[in-house]
């Protein structure tokens, strides 16, 4: 029972991001077409309340369920990591328009074809541990 | 109820997006949905090829949760939250599709010419979808996040590493869209 929330909050996120139509191909593809401002008002909206977020956690205003104080991991550093792989990335969420979450909410609307999209993100996944001493950071 | 079956806007998403992160963090975890990629393929044996793989999975089932609710939410929009799939592109977008073999763009989420069943038997339309998932894959893990990771929680904790992250994704996203789809289709 200790994960039906996790079950939960993961429903509210499929259900948010196909109500604002950000599993759609298509919302990717303008977005990268500076075509429209839906996506980068999603993003940038979100981030916006997130900076907020952030400052409340780090001053201990916000404190987990459990009473402790909130520590958001940081991220690692290298430039080559970071813009190497994120190029990488955004080649791939262009072409199959959904990052990693949408490509799951997609699964479960039934869409057939984004099993291979996950099968090829595992795939990209077990390859980069395979050569990850072999490339820059 | 009316509100539910429309499509909403980005002030609305945008602070639902904020309120997935607040729920997670406030719920002791974190929010980033690529590291699930990793777990599954601990899962699927991957420690058998490489010892990375060998951590015990277990310590993130929560994050595995998380998506198994997300595929879940999908299904629940889809069955009773999206009585249209129309999206209001611009026509400008519409046009330009067209000029490059997307017909019907934004009469649906996916368009047929990359996920129809006829696209993904054929040689071409299967590794365009495989070799789209691994550049997705390789490169979050690469980068150490994905959207969620980088876009979201990174930006909003001001992380330089986010923000490169970041300016990578539209490098490669503006390749992609601007000179390597109009060649691939």
């Amino acid at each position: 029972m200790k994960y039906a929330k996790f079950l939960i909050i993961g429903a509210l996120f499929g259900i948010v991001l196909t109500k604002g139509e950000v599993i759609s191909w298509y919302r990717i593809y303008e977005m990268f077409k500076f075509q429209s401002f839906h996506m980068y008002g999603v993003i940038g909206s979100a981030v916006a309340i997130g900076v907020i977020l952030m400052i409340l956690f780090k001053q201990g205003i916000i404190k987990s369920y459990l009473g402790e104080n909130i520590r958001v991991a940081p991220k690692r550093k290298g430039i080559s990591r970071n813009l190497i792989g994120g190029t990488i990335f955004g080649l791939g969420w262009a072409l199959a328009g959904a990052c990693p979450g949408p490509m799951f909410i997609l699964l479960g609307r039934g869409a057939i074809a984004i099993s291979i999209v996950i099968l090829g993100a595992l795939l990209g996944a077990f390859l980069y541990h395979s050569v990850k001493s072999k490339i820059p950071h | 109820m009316d509100f539910l079956l429309q499509p909403w806007p980005w002030y609305i998403t945008g602070p639902m997006i904020s309120l997935i992160l607040f729920l997670l963090y406030f719920a002791g975890k974190s929010f980033g949905v690529s590291s699930n990629l990793e777990t599954l393929c601990a899962i699927g044996g991957a420690g058998n090829f490489l010892d990375y793989f060998k951590f015990d999975w277990r310590k993130n089932s929560w994050n595995l949760v998380f998506i198994v609710g997300a595929i879940l939410g999908g299904f629940i929009s889809y069955q009773w939250l999206t009585p249209t799939e129309v999206i209001a592109l611009n026509p400008q977008t519409i046009q330009e599709l067209s000029a490059i073999g997307f017909e019907h763009a934004g009469e649906s989420f996916l368009p047929n010419e990359i996920f129809s069943i006829d696209a993904i038997l054929s040689i071409k339309g299967f590794f365009i979808l495989l070799g789209a998932g691994f550049l997705v894959g390789f490169g979050a893990r690469y980068a150490g996040g994905c959207t969620s990771g980088h876009a979201i929680v990174g930006l909003s904790n001001l992380e330089l590493p986010s923000l490169i992250s970041v300016i990578g994704f539209f490098i490669g996203g503006l390749l992609m869209t601007w000179i390597l789809i109009p060649i691939l289709f």
